[in-house]
């Protein structure tokens, strides 16, 4: 299953759903491209939501790290939403769980960004 | 290809669903290092992916016609100077889902021997519960 992303706005924080596969010549250069594109666009509060991500492989971990970096380094802020236990198995393994900020529920998660 | 060959053969083969996925995994990680490091995408050059199952365990072994990989580079990804890099997680997290990981430099190419022991986890359950 191909990765798909949508994106919402809630307030100043974009939420990005994304579902499918995260991994090599599937969903990373989809995400690759949404970040940017956002990064582009100006947005600095990013959340995405892996909620309906089935599977990821090193490069999609590579991938959320990278994303990650990107939006810091712009002096913005990308969070994580609804892991799914194979997601977060993949972060505990990887050390990234406690890099990463990483939400359960969206409203808190929203809330949770920096003025 | 792999992942979902593995997939398949790790079902039949009696793992319950989790290991299943972590083998699959597995397989898939070292199919991408041999078609990306090993083979660096030559498309003359092929990968090779053999399954065995045995009774004490599943083996499979992936070649390729690479260069050959000197495992003492591989940086360790868990590395703070390492930790937020892009890539290099794969052969860690083949590591993390088997067993047993061998890797043999073939002069040309690579080959990863991949075990998983077949009741593993609930031999380890049997003994905690001792």
């Amino acid at each position: 299953m191909t990765m798909k992303t949508s994106n919402r706005q809630v307030g100043d924080v974009t939420i990005v759903d994304l579902s499918g596969r995260i991994t090599l010549g599937e969903g990373s250069v989809v995400l690759r491209e949404t970040v940017q594109d956002l990064i582009s666009k100006g947005k600095g509060k990013i959340l995405l939501n892996l909620g309906d991500v089935t599977y990821i492989d090193s490069s999609g971990i590579g991938e959320l790290v990278s994303a990650f970096t990107s939006v810091r380094n712009k002096g913005g802020q990308l969070k994580l939403l609804n892991l799914t236990k194979k997601v977060h198995d993949l972060l505990q393994i990887t050390k990234l769980y406690t890099v990463f900020d990483i939400r359960n529920d969206e409203a808190v998660a929203v809330q949770s960004f920096d003025a | 290809m792999a992942e979902r060959k593995a997939f398949e053969i790790a079902a039949h083969s009696g793992f319950e669903e989790e290991q299943q996925h972590h083998i699959a995994m597995a397989v898939r990680e070292a199919a991408v290092n041999a078609v990306l490091h090993g083979n660096a995408y030559n498309p003359d050059k092929k990968f090779f992916v053999a399954y065995e199952k045995t009774p004490q365990a599943l083996v499979i072994t992936v070649t390729d016609q690479g260069q050959g990989l000197d495992e003492t580079l591989i940086p360790d990804p868990l590395a703070p100077e390492n930790l937020m890099k892009q890539s290099g997680r794969g052969i860690f997290l083949i590591r993390a889902f088997m067993d047993e990981v061998t890797i043999r430099n073939m002069h040309p190419g690579t080959e990863i021997t991949l075990v998983k022991h077949v009741g593993r986890e609930a031999a380890n359950a049997k003994e905690e519960l001792k």
